[in-house]
Parts: structure tokens; C-alpha cells; sequence
């Protein structure tokens, strides 16, 4: 059986590895996460109105000291393109959740194309990617890539898909 | 000009009065002009230029200001770059940072590419207002800057860490200002942000 609570151990690894700041656009994949975050006294929560806002926070974070991570779905990764360019240009320690739609049982075609585009968009601005296809593979690889960030100075994305977060969790389909 | 009533505060001088009695305030400047303008009164290892990542400005102000309460931060970036990320506004004011100034230097126009009539033109009876924006994001430390005195009242409350988020757009003049010596942190990123962290008392990485 998948453990159902692989997002309270992504909670836990982010909080082990220091993070103090987790941002987010709001998706029902990153929902236990987001409230498990906003439960953590030394977590702080920032909820914002576009993705690539949660780029440039997390460099501002970086240089102030804190580390950060980015929580968002797969369509706000196009977003947050140009604002990579800051990562890049500053070689920043970068980390970003990113909870795939559009391709495991997707009832919205509106989330098609990002969820096709979102790996390579990543590649193209440098960004590395892993990729979470089982619940127990979700800890352990979050946990590498927070290292490669934190300790490395990368950028990089976990995918965590959509056949791993499953379709109850996105509600009812829209009439 | 309004009926050329006015005369609209030059750039250079409000950005280096407001960094005259900065204290140990970070200051993130955004894309074009408001860089130049950071630099011009003497690089800092406490400045932090963008020249790119347009409509990130405030946001990233807004995570140095996060990371580090003890210390003031001030966002300094052009009414076009606000404008691209004007939605960061709604979340300053959620987290409500008291150690972080916003201020946008309002020119009417797109500077850096031919100055191009922008939002915020003067005289238009459609004109986005920047400040009436921020006040209605929330930020209730909004207000337009278009006096000496105005100016002088704001750069006290930089430095305090308590008066935010305070949010000010600054009237300025239209025209190019002369580019100062491109500092090294302009040019690489990579450099400054390191040499901030430093001066805050971090490790380089």
C-alpha cells in the first residue's frame, strides 16, 4: 500500500535540511503539505498571486540566509521562465516542488500542454528535475535535491506525478 | 508636466537621499534605470542590483525582508517593473513585513526602451495610480511622493525596521539620467549576492 502521508515526510525533510520558508500557488496535490507548513511554528507560509514571485522570494531569501521552497503545479511552472533567469544568472540555491497535472486521468485539457512542457522548461533554464512516481520514493528524493540546493548551490525541481497524488484528491470535475 | 505647475523630482537625487542615512538598510534595485540610480551615490556591499527578472523586484525584497527582520529593506524599482509584478503587492501586504519600504520611481514612461508612454503617464484621465494600487493590495503605509518634504519624511522611515511595508511612489521627471560606472555586482549576479550575504554577517554560501 502507498503511504498517504508522503507529504507530511516531504514536511519533515524540508524542515530537517532548515527550510524556514515555503511559497506557494495553491494546488489540491500540495495541500497537506501547505497545511503542515502553515502548522510548523518555524515554517512561515507565503502565499502568492503568481508563481515566478516564489523564484525571486527565494533568492531574496537565500541572500538574508533562509532557505526556501517553491510549491506550485505543473501550469504555473511556465510562470516562472524569464524569472529563472535570476537562479541562473546568480547561481542561487534553488528548490521547487511541482505537483504534475494533465497527464494521469486529467479531466482538464487546459492542463495538457504545461504538464508537456514543464520538464523540458525546466531543462532549458537550467533548472535540474527529479522525478517521484511512488510514495515511498518521495521523501528520499525531495531530501536529494534539497541537498543538491542547500549544500550543491543547484537549482532544482521535483515532479511529483500525477498518478502519485492521485485523482481524488483534484475534486469533481467542473459541470 | 501638469500644466508645467510641478516640477517633478529628479531621480538621482531622491534615490540618493532616500540611501544617505541608510544605516544598515539592504537596498534591491530593479531592472534598468533604479540600478543605475542605487549605484550612482557609491556601490555597497549592501546593494543588490537586478538588470533583468523583470517584475521581480519587490518579491525578492520581500524574501530578504522575510529572512531577515532585523534588518531594513528597501525595494527601489521603475513604474514598469512594478507594474509587471504588481500582484506582489497583495502578498507584501498579507505578510506585512514592518522592515521592508517599497518605493517606485514613477516616470510615466518605459525608460530604458525609448520611452514609451507607460501605465502610470502623467495626465491621462485613465492612468493606473501605483500608490491607490498598493493601498487597495492592502498596503495601508501607501501614499505618492511628489514634495522634498514628502521625500524627507520617507527616508526617515527606511532605516527604523517599523514603519512597513511602506509603500511610496516617488513623481520623478521623465528623461534619461546618465549611467554611472557599471558596478561589478551589477554585471554578475553571482558576485553580489554573495558579497551581501557577507556583509550580513553570512557565510559566502
Amino acid at each position: 500500500m502507498p503511504d498517504p502521508d508522503w507529504p507530511l515526510a516531504l514536511h519533515a525533510v524540508l524542515a530537517a535540511r532548515g527550510v524556514t520558508l515555503a511559497s506557494y500557488v495553491p494546488d489540491a496535490g500540495h495541500a497537506a503539505l501547505i497545511r503542515a507548513a502553515e502548522d510548523d511554528p518555524s515554517m512561515r507560509t507565503v502565499a502568492l498571486s503568481t508563481e515566478e514571485e516564489g523564484v525571486a522570494l527565494a533568492a531574496g531569501a537565500w541572500i538574508g540566509g533562509g532557505r526556501s521552497v517553491l510549491l506550485m503545479q505543473s501550469s504555473g511552472v511556465g510562470n516562472c521562465l524569464n524569472m529563472l533567469s535570476l537562479i541562473r544568472t546568480g547561481r542561487f540555491p534553488f528548490l521547487t516542488l511541482v505537483t504534475m497535472r494533465g497527464e494521469w486521468g486529467e479531466f482538464n485539457p487546459w492542463q495538457v500542454p504545461m504538464s508537456e512542457a514543464t520538464a523540458p522548461a525546466f531543462e532549458l533554464m537550467g533548472v535540474q528535475v527529479h522525478r517521484v512516481e511512488r510514495a515511498e520514493d518521495a521523501a528520499p528524493t525531495v531530501d536529494a535535491a534539497a541537498a543538491s540546493a542547500f549544500e550543491g548551490g543547484s537549482a532544482v525541481a521535483v515532479l511529483l506525478a500525477q498518478r502519485l497524488i492521485g485523482s481524488k484528491s483534484f475534486g469533481e470535475a467542473p459541470k | 508636466m501638469s500644466g508645467g505647475m510641478e516640477t517633478r523630482l529628479d531621480r538621482r537625487a531622491v534615490v540618493a537621499r532616500l540611501l544617505s542615512d541608510r544605516g544598515e538598510t539592504v537596498a534591491v534595485s530593479g531592472l534598468g534605470s533604479p540600478s543605475w540610480d542605487v549605484a550612482a551615490p557609491g556601490d555597497h556591499p549592501r546593494n543588490v542590483y537586478l538588470w533583468g527578472a523583470m517584475g521581480g523586484c519587490v518579491a525578492m525584497a520581500l524574501g530578504l525582508a522575510l529572512a531577515r527582520p532585523d534588518v531594513p529593506v528597501l525595494a527601489v524599482t521603475g513604474d514598469g517593473e512594478m507594474m509587471m509584478g504588481v500582484g506582489s503587492l497583495a502578498v507584501v501586504a498579507a505578510q506585512a513585513p514592518a522592515n521592508l519600504t517599497i518605493v517606485v520611481l514613477d516616470n510615466g514612461e518605459y525608460g530604458e526602451t525609448g520611452a514609451q508612454r507607460a501605465h502610470t503617464a502623467p495626465n491621462a484621465p485613465n492612468r493606473a495610480d501605483l500608490a491607490a494600487l498598493a493601498a487597495a493590495s492592502g498596503i495601508r503605509a501607501a501614499r505618492t511622493v511628489t514634495t522634498e518634504a514628502e521625500l524627507e519624511a520617507l527616508a526617515g522611515e527606511i532605516p527604523t525596521r517599523s514603519a512597513g511595508p511602506v509603500f511610496a511612489a516617488v513623481t520623478v521627471a521623465p528623461g534619461p539620467a546618465p549611467r554611472a560606472a557599471i558596478a561589478n555586482a551589477l554585471k554578475d549576479m553571482g558576485h553580489g549576492r554573495v558579497r551581501t550575504r557577507l556583509a550580513l554577517g553570512l557565510s559566502a554560501t
